[in-house]
């Protein structure tokens, strides 16, 4: 889990977390960390945290995302206000949840409800990585199942969109218990005869891969986007073994079978409504 | 192996040997000796009935800890094994077959970490690859399709971490097992024998009855993961133990697992039969129980049961 949380504090001067529009950030501009151009903050936001440049795909946040995949001012959020408790007492958990409410302004690592993409009314979940690396907790783990049993009991397609480090050990085996509760969700709502499509972004890893992530009907990845179970720098740590170039990014996932398709983000609106075009 | 905490019984031990061997067959030194063996008794409740978090995991570790073998061999009275993924390969960190469990027919699972150092590393210390979390979905599947109870021992450190279980799909296979945990409708009893560390357990432990012996224990991450990540120490690795809540007398009291299983004074290790015996008799007991229970109403049971876990609070202030 550790290596994204201090590699993508780097790329914060590059990632406005929820602005958008004209803002004084506007005339701002920086380098892009990966080919080092000049962007200005403006166009980066513009294209929703795409270097137009290199293409490169920053960390996106959840409420810039669903402004990204619904039609506009389609989008109901459902269950706010589910709070995380501190009921392990666990070293600064309360503190950190705290700040990363102020920070971000969200209730937990994760916006849901229902939207429409193209016309179509989906229930959908999106993860947010600025908040505690959008691990996974009990708010996340309910949000996400209410979403699925939303998604069942209305008869919606269901979209969720993971940029999760994985289970938030500050709740210890709750944490790992949410693997199970969205499991035991998703189990019911694929009896039925709606689309689950996962789509996974920078970076989806851990208890959220192992769990809703990977189990769905298609998986859609973010280009580049590094996926897995365990991060890179633990697996280098624990075998000692060099890891090739690329590994655990989307495409790699996708050479090895473990996702449909690639999708640059700012197609990725269009291939939801083309997908779900195809489904019920 | 000798625990650094298991040390005063250990030096009681070595004495009251040495004693014997000076004593020979002369009653001389019998007062001494039965003196101490009090006093090795004492020490031992005393440090047993002390242990903290971090002891009971390296408890939970004890290479002579009995193991899904020693289960195996002691409370099957026929098995028959079964292999491979049909994909990929056989992975021996997770074995499993039919078998015969008191008056059941069962499908038997759980991960074996060996008995000595070549079956270790061939079980990769109970570490399994993606291989091995699908022969266990083959494994429920079979079960599901007899209509057989599932019986999972769970010791697993976690899932493996490394180049080849990430190649071949490691959170997929994990996922995939949890999925089809959800829908099976066959009684899923499991008892966590030792460890019960992170998805690479949970793929085998969300189930309609967890024992877990009074010394194992069940956890997001090892300590000393959390320890490296939070404390950036790993030799907090106690602290952190202590912070995850992860014995089973915390998973009983918090309603995430059915029944503690207690282990004899001084360990498992240090009584494996009377060990084996406790698990074999409340596996009975919860598959004699299971087996009536009508399939439709195990899933509906198992479904209420892990939907509703966890820690947090709704606007009214419902402690969810």
């Amino acid at each position: 889990m550790r290596n994204w949380l201090s590699k993508r504090r780097e790329y914060s001067r590059t990632a406005p977390e929820t602005e958008s529009g004209v803002g004084p950030m506007d005339s701002v501009f920086t380098k892009c960390e990966k080919c080092g151009e000049p962007i200005y903050e403006k166009d980066l936001r513009a294209r929703f945290n795409v270097c137009p440049h290199c293409e490169f795909h920053y960390p996106l946040s959840a409420s810039e995302r669903i402004r990204l995949l619904t039609d506009s001012g389609s989008f109901e959020e459902r269950d706010a206000g589910i709070l995380a408790d501190d009921l392990l007492g666990f070293e600064n958990y309360g503190q950190r949840l705290q700040k990363a409410r102020g920070r971000t302004g969200l209730d937990d690592a994760i916006l849901s409800g229902t939207g429409a993409v193209g016309g179509k009314r989906v229930a959908l979940a999106v993860l947010d990585f600025s908040f505690i690396g959008g691990s996974m907790g009990s708010v996340v783990g309910e949000r996400v199942a209410r979403t699925v049993e939303l998604a069942g009991s209305e008869e919606l397609p269901l979209v969720i969109v993971s940029a999760s480090g994985g289970a938030r050990m500050f709740e210890g085996v709750y944490s790992l218990m949410q693997m199970a509760k969205t499991s035991v969700a998703l189990s019911r709502y694929v009896e039925g005869s709606w689309p689950y499509i996962s789509v996974l972004t920078d970076p989806t890893f851990g208890g959220v891969t192992a769990s809703f992530a990977t189990a769905a009907d298609v998986v859609l990845a973010e280009p580049g986007a590094r996926i897995g179970f365990t991060g890179a720098r633990v697996i280098e740590q624990t075998t000692k073994e060099r890891l090739p170039e690329g590994f655990q990014t989307a495409e790699f996932q996708k050479e090895h079978g473990m996702v449909d398709r690639i999708v640059h983000r700012l197609s990725l609106k269009a291939d939801l409504v083309r997908l779900l075009g195809f489904l019920p | 192996m000798i625990l650094d905490f298991e040390r005063p019984i250990k030096d009681f031990e070595d004495r009251i040997t040495e004693l014997r061997r000076l004593a020979g067959p002369s009653e001389e030194l019998r007062g001494e000796i039965s003196r101490l063996e009090e006093a090795l008794d004492a020490a031992r409740r005393r440090i047993y009935s002390n242990l903290t978090p971090y002891q009971r995991v390296q408890v939970a570790r004890h290479p002579e800890r009995p193991n899904f073998r020693a289960y195996r061999d002691a409370l099957a009275d026929d098995f028959y094994e079964l292999s491979g993924d049909r994909v990929f390969g056989d992975d021996p960190a997770v074995r499993g077959g039919l078998a015969r469990i008191g008056d059941h027919n069962v499908v038997l699972l759980g991960h074996d970490k060996g008995t000595d150092v070549n079956s270790r590393v061939k079980g990769n210390f109970g570490m399994a690859h993606p291989e091995g979390y699908r022969k266990v979905k083959r494994f429920y599947e079979l079960a599901s399709r007899f209509g057989l109870p599932v019986v999972v021992l769970v010791d697993t450190p976690g899932a493996f971490a490394g180049r080849g279980a990430e190649e071949r799909g490691q959170a997929w296979a994990i996922s995939d097992d949890l999925m089809t945990l959800a829908r099976i409708p066959v009684p899923v009893i499991s008892v966590i024998i030792g460890e019960g560390c992170s998805g690479g357990a949970l793929a085998m432990c969300a189930t309609d009855y967890v024992g877990m012996l009074e010394n194992s224990y069940l956890s997001v991450i090892a300590p000393e993961a959390c320890a490296s990540i939070i404390f950036r120490d790993p030799s907090r690795a106690a602290e952190a133990a202590e912070a995850l809540k992860l014995t089973a007398a915390d998973m009983k009291g918090r309603g995430i697992i059915d029944e503690v299983i207690p282990e004899p004074l001084g360990g498992a290790h240090n009584d494996p039969q009377v060990t084996i015996e406790a698990v074999g008799q409340g596996l009975n007991r919860v598959l004699n129980g299971l087996s009536e229970t009508d399939p439709e109403k195990l899933r509906q049971a198992r479904y209420e049961r892990y939907r509703r876990i966890g820690a947090h609070a709704t606007e009214n202030g419902q402690v969810g």
